[in-house]
């Protein structure tokens, strides 16, 4: 069952994925990204991090992905223009892109036996337990987050404000 | 074969992948916005890994660091998407190769 729920939303993930990379219109890519979002949120739950599954929903499939679309109905993005794109890119992207593929999918496979499997009867990480380290052992980084929110805010107003008016 | 146990080094490749696809897509688009949407993309796959991770060690923290990423990540959009509507604003376009000055 957990096999058949992985490979089914793992397709998902790298169709929504495949998917944002071949449409040429933002609004497209944005909705194949809300795709991948809502997978990545079932993945979650099948690993048993039920908060995190929510928050993933809420936080970026619903708050990041609706300022995406709104930015770009905002600005009213047309087709992207196919460009030759750039030589920097072709020459040290694209191998540079592969071999962190491959390393990284080498290591895995090589550490594979010692890594345990995943299964639906491995129990949930409860919002409690979750809860209870965020709040005794790392309270300050928690509210000093609310600090980098505030200026995260006060500059996206500041930055989105039109010249001239103060 | 079990039905019911996936090897987390699955997830792992998984990760990778989608994380190489954001690299790609990083490379590859020409609209400003996609670029964005490709950062988001990188940033969600190491996620699942940091989930992976913390499920296979049995380790509460590694899905607090995510909630973290969430966090700056949610920051970073809504400052990012500013910086995309005042360049829009300056230049009128969202081409990458149009905008490579810093000044605006």
């Amino acid at each position: 069952m957990h096999l058949v729920l992985f490979l089914i939303f793992a397709a998902f993930c790298l169709a929504g994925a495949i998917n944002l990379l071949l449409q040429s219109h933002p609004i497209n890519s944005a909705l194949s990204l809300i795709v991948v979002m809502s997978s990545l949120a079932v993945l979650y739950l099948l690993l048993g991090a039920e908060f995190l599954a929510a928050a993933q929903i809420i936080v970026y499939a619903g708050a990041v992905m609706v300022l995406f679309t709104f930015v770009v109905m905002l600005l009213n993005v047309g087709e992207e223009e196919k460009t030759h794109g750039s030589r920097v890119a072709k020459v040290i992207g694209f191998p540079a892109v592969a071999v962190i593929l491959g390393v990284v999918a080498t290591i895995v496979l090589e550490t594979q036996k010692h890594l345990a499997g995943v299964s639906l009867s491995d129990g949930v990480t409860t919002t409690q337990d979750l809860s209870r380290v965020l709040f005794h052992e790392l309270l300050l980084p928690f509210e000093l987050t609310s600090v980098l929110i505030l200026i995260a805010i006060l500059g996206a107003v500041a930055l989105a404000r039109k010249e001239g008016h103060s | 074969m079990n039905f019911d146990v996936v090897p987390s080094s699955w997830y792992l490749i998984l990760s990778a992948l989608l994380f190489s696809l954001g690299v790609i897509g990083f490379l590859i688009k020409r609209s400003l916005i996609t670029v964005f949407m490709s950062i988001e993309l990188m940033l969600n796959a190491v996620n699942l890994s940091f989930v992976t991770f913390a499920h296979d060690w049995h380790a509460v923290k590694g899905q607090i660091f995510v909630f973290f990423v969430m966090m700056v990540a949610a920051a970073e959009a809504a400052v990012g998407l500013a910086i995309i509507i005042s360049i829009f604003r300056a230049r009128a376009t969202l081409n990458v190769d149009q905008i490579d000055l810093m000044k605006l």
